[in-house]
């Protein structure tokens, strides 16, 4: 691989793995964090942890689990071996990597995001009800509308994290030249063959995406904020 | 009384550092909860439009039982047909004052919305502001659209949570007249909360004075004011002079006092 291939494919393939990763965030982010933003239950403190968990432990872990869980000889193998016959996993793929940083990125936007639902003052859910909206109508129509420069927010800094995952990733997806070294995986790659300008520039490029999503996430907390 | 219109509610629920427990029933004309700050006149109201829960009682609009806890019944807020014009939020921000009214007109046909959206607009005096934000509209225009809003499905009853006591003395007028009218055009019962007592008489047909030691007492501005139940309802109903001309009689129900530790109302 040339010099410009070996930065341009882990550029793509990071952001196809961040845009996968957060459109998982907004379908299944989005609806735990509308729960856990409006609701009281039972078990809430546990739906709490468990969502939280991956942002407090070493996504080498949390890498782990996942490999569990979509490897050939985890849950998923033994399912589609029972099924067909024959241990299908999803492991080292592009598609391991976008669910590593799915794990890794949903707390953020979950927790993003379920600041901004609750800040949403429930009257205006009241009213939608009165008005005679079904709780799925009171939330499309109103306080997730309301909530959206939060949601999005929280979006932004799912992206921005996926982008740049590394521990789950390795653990889940390896390290496949032109298969599954993303930006943070070829960062590595590169300084392991000695290759500190291609290092440098791989960074510079994460560190400058990083920096912008941050900003951007600040800019919408704040209007949420105000 | 016609009681086949009325409303009748009696509520119980503990709340942290806070516990309501009334029971009134009132005719199906224009009624106003008076009293002072905190003595659950608002979470009455929330308790009738179903958005909040009270752990015992019962709630009856006419034929309909809302809410008995004995029965275990229990209508959800968008099945009740009840208007509710809360103090807070009173219509949605991010939605102009046309796609407020239409928000409330989901059981309309779909080709009838449109007109009944501008009769409603009209009729409420906010058609020049149909396509503005509520943050663009002065504090009674907002109320006028929120009112607009709230009577929009034609509901069965209307509770309004203090709508004048943000505006200013010649709005508050033209709001209370407004407020007359469309009880007596609509003929359903209202239920208003003011802190404002020249407001409260001169609006009601019954007025529900909440005193601050766990008594409502129930009747015509008139007779609670000729005959107030209980010392603190005496100095609630006596803090102003009020003009002869309030108490004029009206078509209200009878005097009565509801103790609050009743486990039933006076249907």
């Amino acid at each position: 691989m040339s010099a410009i291939a070996d930065i341009v494919f882990p550029l793509r393939l990071s952001v196809q793995v961040a845009l996968a990763a957060t459109v998982g965030c907004a379908v299944i982010g989005v609806p735990i964090a509308y729960v856990l933003g409006t609701r009281e239950f039972r078990g809430k403190a546990l739906a709490d942890v468990l969502v939280t968990l991956p942002l407090v432990m070493p996504p080498v872990v949390t890498g782990y689990y996942l490999l569990l869980l979509v490897g050939r000889r985890g849950v998923l193998g033994a399912l589609t071996k029972t099924v067909t016959g024959t241990a299908v996993g999803m492991a080292f793929t592009w598609e391991a990597a976008a669910l590593a940083s799915l794990a890794i990125s949903l707390p953020l936007a979950v927790s993003t995001a379920r600041s901004a639902i609750a800040a949403v003052d429930p009257a205006h859910a009241d009213a939608a009800r009165t008005l005679g909206r079904g709780e799925l109508q009171t939330a499309i129509f109103v306080v997730l509308p309301l909530a959206a420069r939060g949601i999005i927010a929280g979006l932004a800094l799912a992206f921005a994290r996926a982008m740049g995952e590394f521990g789950a990733t390795m653990m889940v997806a390896g390290n496949i030249p032109g298969r599954t070294n993303t930006m943070a995986v070829q960062v590595f790659n590169a300084v392991l063959y000695g290759d500190w300008q291609q290092a440098t520039v791989l960074v510079a490029v994460l560190t400058v995406t990083s920096a912008g999503l941050l900003l951007l996430a600040s800019r919408l907390t704040r209007a949420v904020a105000r | 009384m016609n009681s086949t219109t009325g409303l009748s509610v009696r509520a119980v629920a503990s709340l942290p550092g806070f516990t309501l427990d009334v029971g009134w029933t009132v005719g199906p004309g224009f009624t106003v909860l008076f009293g002072y700050s905190g003595a659950g006149k608002s979470l009455t109201l929330a308790t009738i439009a179903g958005v909040m829960r009270p752990q015992h009682g019962r709630i009856r609009l006419g034929e309909r039982l809302l809410f008995d806890s004995a029965s275990q019944t229990w209508t959800p807020p968008q099945d009740r047909r009840i208007g509710y014009v809360s103090q807070g939020a009173q219509l949605f921000p991010h939605m102009t004052v046309r796609r407020n009214v239409e928000f409330a007109l989901a059981g309309v046909p779909r080709g009838g919305r449109a007109e009944r959206v501008a009769e409603l607009l009209e009729r409420f005096r906010v058609s020049n502001l149909a396509d503005k934000r509520p943050h663009q509209l002065s504090g009674g225009q907002r109320q006028r659209a929120a009112l607009a809003r709230a009577l929009a499905p034609s509901p069965d009853a209307l509770l309004l949570d203090e709508p004048l006591s943000a505006l200013d003395l010649p709005i508050r007028v033209e709001m209370r007249e407004l407020l007359r009218q469309v009880q007596r055009e609509l003929a359903i019962p209202v239920v208003m909360v003011t802190h404002d007592l020249y407001e409260a008489c001169t609006l009601a047909d019954t007025l529900v004075v909440y005193s601050g030691t766990g008594t409502v007492q129930t009747g015509t501005p008139r007779e609670l004011v000729g005959e107030p139940a209980t010392p603190e309802i005496r100095r609630l109903l006596h803090a102003i002079e009020l003009p002869a001309s309030v108490l004029e009689k009206r078509n209200g129900s009878d005097a009565r006092i509801i103790p609050i530790d009743r486990k039933e109302h006076v249907a």
